[in-house]
């Protein structure tokens, strides 16, 4: 080693970046330093769960900054969660089975559903500070994210080809060193591609659940998403507001987007499970500054390097590691505890959640439960009717885009910033329109579920039309196929699989969606239309928790159900029939 | 510290083999009381100072046998020793060399090769300063911080031997590691091979290698053992007494190549005589099998070679025949196999012999070819008669794939269930025997067939 590489700070005699860059790392460093400071006082002060929010435009920033924080914390927090959940699923075959179909339910309960709970044990875990209803909010924005990077991350482990995982074993990879040069390179592209969608995810509940009221009392966060709420029910609406509080999100949004997500992608273009190099790649301008100036990635390297390397020094020193474990004998001897232990775990709970259940459901009526019923029927067919609205204008146009590679390349970053727009922060400004118009919310909370769902299905079809592989499309041509032909036997056939994926997440988002959109407050009037997600805002409101409970094992019933039947078995189909062979 | 000392060569300090398996057995257990025997109980040792080449049709288990010698998996039954302690909790030196290379792709080749010193937690100088050295062994200067995917495949399992031999191991095992390569590359890095281990330039006590390919085996190893299927087992294990460098044109290799075929071509008959052999018939056919195996052929690929045969005159050399058609005796044995079983050809010596049938079946016409296929297959195969019988006999003229699954199940594995009935299913439709709805996954009589089976139905009875 060189002398020079050993001192960090000789290093900086060198200079070969502007001063330019030292005061925006500076004012950076500055910034981050304050913002702790900010959070921390925020956090420990007492709690005041109805915060005034003020309508200037010069509190945005300060309101955008908590909402960041909120969603940051909760990411980090589904990243650790996703990653021990999919390691621990994937090498302990015992439990396997029952951690994925738990993922599989807890993935289609609603999650604005626990917003009552969750906040009051939140508050009563941390009496007496700010601390505990914000770690309410970002629990929920939490299991808003997940349970889908979680399944990416389970996935991935187990799509590992057997010989890398036999060359770990032979090698004598200690489980730390296996994590970061097997499993985590792996397993690094489904889980950024999966963090995209979570986070924005994240946004939708974030903006709903940062305002609501729960019985007789009412909360309110200072964050981006009280400021819009707040903006659109004051009397009269506060359009001002509301269009810059809409365009400071849209700004994060995009600025997440260039700044995280794509040099994120391009970076991970490496861990690309490939043989040979391919074509096309994802560029990022930031990237490549940062790969310039290597000094900014210096010190954390450096200091991993050496964490790694003692880590790995350790590890290799015990016996235990130093034989090798035959691979078979990881199916038996692992997990038999943890197995034990978490049967009775879930005993427990089955029997303390039935008897807590049944003793609330006392006070329920009949008049009570048909009414939910109904609105479970409602709802439904408010759904399925959002979903055939909108597959029926994104296939025709996600087509077309897909076909004129020139038009995709113009229109789709585009819309992926349109989309991201969470549908909860475009509520208000579309209800203000609607009810202009005299629409009823009947109607509208079809418009808003729309909103939120249609582009899943949108990007899918894009996807799927241009994977149609072009002599297919010369060979329809050459045939002369009629318009009609050309779509029944090669369009939709062509894009079906991408369809479905794409309808399946609309579904869930739908379901989900309904929630906010059934119900809703504006000025001093309550909006609400019968269904099911109105009823269970409104028993949130009135603090009726029976009623809560019942409607959200009926909504998680019903989207497991509609799963099971006809989602899962045109997944089937699909992949069966309707694959294109690469 | 680390112990680097037992990485050392211990070659005179210890006699005796480096591994030796006493009895060791692979199977599966099924839900019933079957169990699905893979490896049949096997003894077998590896000493220092040898090349073994572990030979056999594809079905024998020979990677399966590898990795339990290597520790990797644990037999069902019996015993892996490693300097006659148990393997299990031995630091046992071994690597392996992979087919796939299963090279890091995120790593450059330096990391790559490192990975396996870090692992032992050697200080990164001794790391880059040992993996370096081994990288210029194989030929890889100038390539350290390549990205594996920047290199061609030969390169990419240059990379793959700097990594096993990096750690200096007492064994190093090779599971088919030139079989991804190209004709030329292969060749080339098979002699590159031999010279390291000749002048002992490798660390390496012992070297096991898992091929396919006859004449490798022949070209490297010091000894020799062919394994035989239905379960794995030996059926010769023999010593190559040829001096190196090997000439494949010489008379002794071509004839050790010739009694490899005649023993891989005959399944049912004990080898004959080997020179040097010292196998062990440890074969053990004890269950009744009820379905025969059906060898992954296609219908196609059947009467290729039949015609091939007619323009030889009726009768081949069958290691002349792969050579002719440049073809890995591997993928020749199975359609060999299936012209076999359906009465079109017959292996005598090596050679194959064209029957009446296959002679007619050769020179006939498509549909009457069908005809012919349909007449043998029916007639010589349980499964497919038995699915015919099943389809004519139902009203609907429909049966799901699982019913013939289970029945399969209690003799062959998961896998080959599925391969067995991927096969059955070609040839099914080639005869027209039925039709296979992929979809719903069930098996279907074809329209045509539909409206007559009433009156075939009668017949068949």
């Amino acid at each position: 080693m060189r002398l020079q590489n050993t001192f960090g700070r000789s290093l900086v005699a060198v200079r070969n970046w502007p001063v330019f860059t030292d005061v925006v790392i500076g004012a950076c460093g500055l910034a981050i330093f304050l913002g702790m400071i900010r959070m921390g006082t925020y956090w420990l002060a007492s709690p005041m769960p109805a915060a005034t929010i003020s309508h200037s435009v010069r509190a945005l920033p300060l309101y955008a900054f908590y909402s960041i924080v909120r969603i940051g914390i909760a990411y980090l927090f589904s990243l650790v969660f996703a990653v021990a959940y999919g390691y621990i699923a994937a090498y302990n075959p015992r439990v396997e089975a029952w951690m994925i179909a738990v993922l599989d339910i807890l993935q289609s309960i609603p999650v604005l559903s626990f917003l009552p709970g969750v906040m009051l044990a939140m508050m009563a875990l941390v009496p007496g500070h700010q601390l505990g209803i914000e770690l309410g909010s970002i629990l929920l924005i939490f299991t808003g994210q997940v349970w889908n990077m979680a399944f990416s991350f389970y996935s991935s482990l187990k799509s590992i080809p057997r010989e890398m995982i036999e060359a770990a074993r032979i090698y004598r990879y200690s489980a730390w060193q296996r994590f970061w040069q097997l499993e985590m390179p792996f397993a690094a592209i489904g889980l950024i591609w999966n963090s995209i969608v979570s986070v924005a995810g994240g946004w939708f509940f974030l903006i709903a659940c940062e305002m609501f009221p729960l019985g007789n009392r009412f909360f309110r966060l200072p964050g981006l998403g009280s400021y819009l709420q707040t903006a659109a029910s004051a009397d009269p609406v506060d359009m001002h507001a509301l269009l810059w509080g809409l365009a400071v999100l849209v700004l994060i949004i995009v600025a997440t987007d260039q700044l995280l997500w794509r040099p994120l992608i391009a970076w991970s273009d490496k861990f690309k499970f490939e043989q040979v190099e391919s074509a096309t790649r994802v560029t990022s301008p930031l990237l490549a500054i940062f790969h310039r100036s290597s000094t900014l990635l210096r010190l954390p390297a450096r200091l991993w390097v050496s964490l790694d390397e003692r880590v790995c020094k350790e590890l290799s020193a015990q016996q235990s590691h130093r034989a090798m474990r035959p691979l078979d004998d990881d199916r038996v001897s692992n997990g038999r505890m943890l197995q034990v232990g978490l049967g009775i775990f879930g005993a427990l709970l089955a029997i303390w959640g039935g008897t807590a259940a049944l003793h609330l459901l006392h006070g329920v009526t009949r008049g009570d439960l048909r009414l939910l019923l109904l609105g479970a029927a409602a709802t439904f067919l408010r759904v399925n009717a959002a979903l055939a609205l909108a597959a029926a204008w994104t296939v025709p146009v996600g087509v077309m885009i897909g076909f004129n590679p020139r038009l995709a390349r113009i229109l789709q970053p585009v819309t992926q910033v349109v989309a991201s727009v969470p549908a909860t922060a475009l509520f208000p400004v579309l209800l203000v329109g609607l009810t202009r118009l005299g629409g009823g919310l009947g109607v509208g909370s079809i418009a808003l579920m729309l909103l939120g769902t249609q582009w899943y299905i949108l990007f899918n079809v894009i996807a799927g039309a241009m994977a149609i592989p072009s002599d297919l499309k010369e060979a329809a041509a050459l045939y002369r196929f009629t318009r009609w032909q050309r779509w029944r036997t090669l369009i939709l056939p062509g894009i079906f699989p991408y369809l479905i994926t794409g309808l399946v997440t609309a579904s869930g988002g739908a379901w989900n969606a309904s929630i906010v959109a059934e119900y809703f407050h504006i000025g001093d009037q309550t909006l609400q239309t019968l269904g099911l997600g109105a009823q269970i805002s409104a028993a949130t409101d009135s603090g009726r928790f029976a009623i809560l409970l019942l409607a959200t094992v009926l909504m998680a019933l019903m989207v497991v159900t509609v799963n099971r039947l006809v989602w899962r078995r045109l997944y089937r189909l699909a992949e069966t029939r309707y694959k294109l062979e690469g | 510290m680390p112990d680097t000392t037992s990485m050392m060569p211990q070659a005179n300090s210890v006699p005796g083999p480096i591994i030796r398996a006493e009895k060791i057995e692979k199977y599966y257990a099924q839900p019933s009381q079957n169990r699905i025997q893979v490896i049949a109980p096997t003894d077998l040792s590896i000493v220092p100072g040898e090349i073994v080449a572990l030979l056999g049709p594809s079905g024998s288990g020979k990677s399966t046998m590898l990795r339990m010698l290597s520790g990797l998996s644990r037999p069902s039954a019996g015993q892996v020793y490693w300097h006659e302690r148990s393997i299990a909790g031995a630091a046992a030196n071994v690597s392996i060399v992979f087919q796939s290379f299963a090279l890091f792709p995120w790593l450059t080749v330096l990391e790559n090769v490192e990975a396996p010193l870090r692992a032992r937690g050697l200080p990164a100088a001794t790391r880059r300063e040992r993996s370096l050295k081994m990288l210029d062994t194989v030929g890889l200067d100038g390539f350290e911080a390549a990205y594996p995917k920047e290199l061609s495949g030969g390169m990419r399992q240059r990379v793959g031997f700097a990594r096993a031999l990096v750690v200096e191991p007492e064994v190093l095992f090779m599971d088919e590691p030139f079989s991804a390569l190209d004709v030329l590359t292969a060749e080339n890095l098979r002699s590159e091979l031999l010279e390291l281990w000749t002048k002992k330039t490798m660390p390496t006590q012992a070297v096991f290698l898992v091929t396919h390919n006859i004449e490798e085996a022949v070209l490297l190893a010091d000894r020799i053992i062919v394994l035989g299927r239905n379960p794995g087992h030996i059926r010769t294990d023999f010593k190559v007494q040829l001096a190196q460098p090997r000439d494949r044109k010489s008379e002794p290799f071509t004839q050790l190549v010739d009694y490899i075929y005649k023993v891989l071509t005959r399944p049912d008959v004990a080898p004959a005589e080997a020179p040097e052999q010292s196998g062990r018939p440890a074969v053990r056919d004890q269950r009744q099998m009820r379905y025969q195996m059906l060898p992954h052929a296609r219908p196609g690929g059947v009467a290729g070679l039949l015609e091939l045969l007619v323009d030889k005159g009726g009768r081949e050399d069958i290691y002349r025949l792969a050579d002719d058609l440049t073809f890995e005796i591997d993928d020749l044995l199975p359609i060999v196999d299936a012209a076999q079983l359906l009465g079109f050809l017959k292996v005598e010596e090596g050679d194959a012999a064209i029957t009446e049938r296959g002679a007619e079946f050769a020179n006939s016409e498509i549909l009457r070819q069908k005809e012919l296929f349909r007449e043998a297959a029916e007639a010589s195969v349980l499964l497919l008669r038995q699915i015919r019988r099943t389809l004519v006999s139902k009203s609907d003229h429909t049966v799901p794939e699982d019913f013939f699954l289970d029945m399969l199940d209690e003799q062959f594995s998961e896998d080959e269930c599925q391969r067995q009935m991927e096969t059955a299913v070609t040839w099914g439709r080639y005869a027209e025997l039925f039709d296979f709805d992929a979809g719903r996954r069930r098996f279907v009589l074809p329209d045509a067939v539909e409206e007559e089976a009433g009156t075939r139905d009668e017949a068949g009875q």
